[in-house]
């Protein structure tokens, strides 16, 4: 049976997921991905005309806060979690990088 | 294994100063190091902390001091719920060492009402599993038969409430984490209302369908931590500000009436034979006791996984990429030339087992342009879908009876294909699709190879009735 989705396509969504898997990796999940959609698929059976998204089951809109200012985690507790910290500040890899990312 | 003591009675005895709560303390510590080597129930306890809690209680029960309706109590907490002590690692090893400075709303309550934390209980990883064998830091056992699952994904919070080396315990559910384990156990579990309880400190899968729930080894217990945890949480805006009833004080009472619908989906020939069985003899339980049976008919139920599975993965995919190697968590070891995304992919390809990395890239891919509307947005309308056909249950029954889990626990490594896995969820799911509270009681066994293998009842009932949840589960609890 043809898989759902060509390896290229398991790539690219790796990619945007700032996942960086093996070939071997990508291959597993083609197939299971696969399987996972087909059966995802039978959404399509169901008749949604004109029916309203549903994004949450709660019923509360709009609670609102006292505007207060509250207290924080202090700094040093927060960096204190950081892999990599300079000079009080987070610190990342170079972040331009050398050749456009998909 | 040894009879658990209830909550209630631990407490009371601990209050009435017949144990003290440092003794109880002792005890629990030393059967977790005695019986868990071989359960993996525990990802770490906290002897030194809980004892001087103890201590603490017991001098203040000496003052005459009110300790708390948990005084003493032993509690373990699932391991994606933060704790401002010790570590929290979703079973991840993103959050290998991850420790939190602060500390979860509903585990906060449980202190101030005078629990002891005793430390915290293995999971699938980021709570995306139904077995228990997706954590980093290896498979939890299940008590009745330890070369089975104890289901998923709050498996050691479940096993050692069954184990009986903690009278109660907290779990989360996305799709049935907390239910599913439970009934492949046989203790209570209690997956409530969503916004019932706040999700201050719960690390976030799928942020539209989960809740923190209890487990106990009775109706009563898992009543009485839920009453203490619920209510509303400035922290948690779509925790809800309807008051909390005496769950534990209500149990006992009858339901007016009593109309019980079981869906004809429910009872499928794909279930395993006994669990359709021991779920008949419990309504016939209902029907002898008075309760009226009314037949529903549910027929979105078979759509449930496509659709949690589009709306959860979505969500997860977004709720995960906070882990970036930047603010906290594993970052990989920097190579020449990497730039930034590099170090973001290795770090997430390193840190995330799986079914992790499944997910968020079955998350990515629905939400991700040319798919959304096909997938995402029709799962949304599905959803909707699925929600009114409980609402119109509702109308006819108080409550929805039927199996929790199609199967009995499961050999470990049974279950290799994910969507094999996943279909384990097929009675559970919709529950947090539609936001409404279900419940998890034992209803007998199956006995298969010399083992006998515990087999859950599911009631669910609408959003905020959980009072009438309890109430059913304790009438059969009191008859059985």
């Amino acid at each position: 049976m043809a898989e759902r989705l060509s390896i290229d396509e398991v790539r690219q969504v790796a990619t945007l997921a700032r996942l960086r898997l093996s070939d071997e990796q990508l291959q597993l999940y083609r197939g299971q991905l696969s399987t996972i959609l087909d059966h995802i698929a039978k959404l399509s059976e169901v008749d949604v005309e004109g029916v309203e998204p549903m994004a949450h089951p709660s019923d509360l809109t709009n609670r609102l806060d006292e505007d207060v200012v509250g207290e924080s985690l202090p700094v040093e507790t927060v960096l204190a979690m950081a892999p990599a910290i300079e000079a009080g500040f987070l610190a990342v890899p170079k972040v331009l990088p050398d050749q456009e990312q998909a | 294994m040894t009879a658990p003591q209830s909550i209630a009675e631990l407490s009371r005895a601990i209050r009435a100063k017949e144990r003290t709560a440092v003794e109880v303390v002792r005890t629990t510590l030393d059967r977790i190091e005695a019986i868990d080597p071989d359960l993996g129930c525990f990802h770490e306890t906290y002897p030194e902390r809980s004892l001087e809690s103890a201590a603490e209680t017991d001098r203040r029960i000496g003052r005459g001091e009110s300790p708390g309706p948990l005084a003493g109590v032993p509690i373990a907490i699932k391991d994606n719920i933060v704790t401002g002590f010790g570590r929290t690692t979703c079973g991840s090893r993103i959050l290998e060492h991850y420790e939190s400075p602060y500390t979860a709303t509903a585990v906060e309550r449980l202190l101030d009402a005078g629990a002891i934390v005793i430390g915290k209980t293995r999971c699938d990883e980021f709570a995306m599993g139904s077995s228990g064998e997706n954590s980093a830091f290896g498979p939890t056992r299940n008590p009745c038969d330890p070369s089975r699952v104890p289901g998923g994904s709050s498996s050691g919070s479940a096993a050692a409430v069954a184990a009986g080396l903690v009278p109660g315990a907290l779990g989360s559910e996305t799709g049935g984490s907390i239910r599913q384990p439970a009934a492949l156990c046989g203790v209570v579990g209690v997956k409530p209302s969503y916004g019932r309880v706040s999700r201050w400190g719960l690390v976030a899968f799928g942020s539209s369908l989960d809740q923190v729930g209890p487990f106990g080894s009775c109706v009563h217990d898992a009543a009485l931590l839920l009453g203490v945890m619920a209510g509303p949480d400035r922290r948690d805006s779509t925790s809800s500000p309807r008051d909390v009833p005496d769950y534990p004080g209500a149990i006992e009472e009858p339901v007016d009436g009593l109309r019980l619908g079981v869906p004809r989906q429910y009872l499928q020939d794909d279930n395993d034979p006994a669990v359709n069985d021991a779920v008949r003899s419990a309504v016939e339980v209902y029907r002898d006791l008075g309760a009226e049976i009314v037949e529903i008919d549910l027929p979105l139920t078979e759509y449930g996984i496509a659709t949690y599975y589009v709306i959860s993965a979505a969500e997860a995919s977004a709720n995960l990429a906070r882990y970036d190697g930047v603010r906290y968590g594993r970052r990989a070891e920097p190579a020449p030339g990497e730039d930034l995304y590099d170090m973001y992919a290795r770090s997430r390809a390193e840190g995330f087992g799986d079914e992790v990395q499944r997910r968020i890239m079955l998350g990515t891919y629905v939400l991700s342009a040319g798919y959304h509307e096909a997938f995402y947005h029709r799962a949304l309308q599905v959803r909707r879908l699925i929600s009114n056909e409980y609402d119109q249950a509702f109308e006819k029954c108080h409550a929805l009876l039927g199996p929790t889990s199609p199967c009995t626990a499961f050999p470990l490594g049974q279950k290799s294909d994910p969507l094999q896995m996943y279909l384990c969820d097929l009675y559970t799911i919709n529950t947090n699709i539609a936001g409404i509270c279900g419940i998890s009681i034992p209803c007998g066994h199956a006995e298969v190879n010399g083992a006998k293998l515990p087999i859950g009842l599911q009631i669910q009932c609408k959003a905020f009735d959980e009072v009438t949840m309890f109430r059913i589960a304790r009438l059969y609890e009191r008859t059985t």
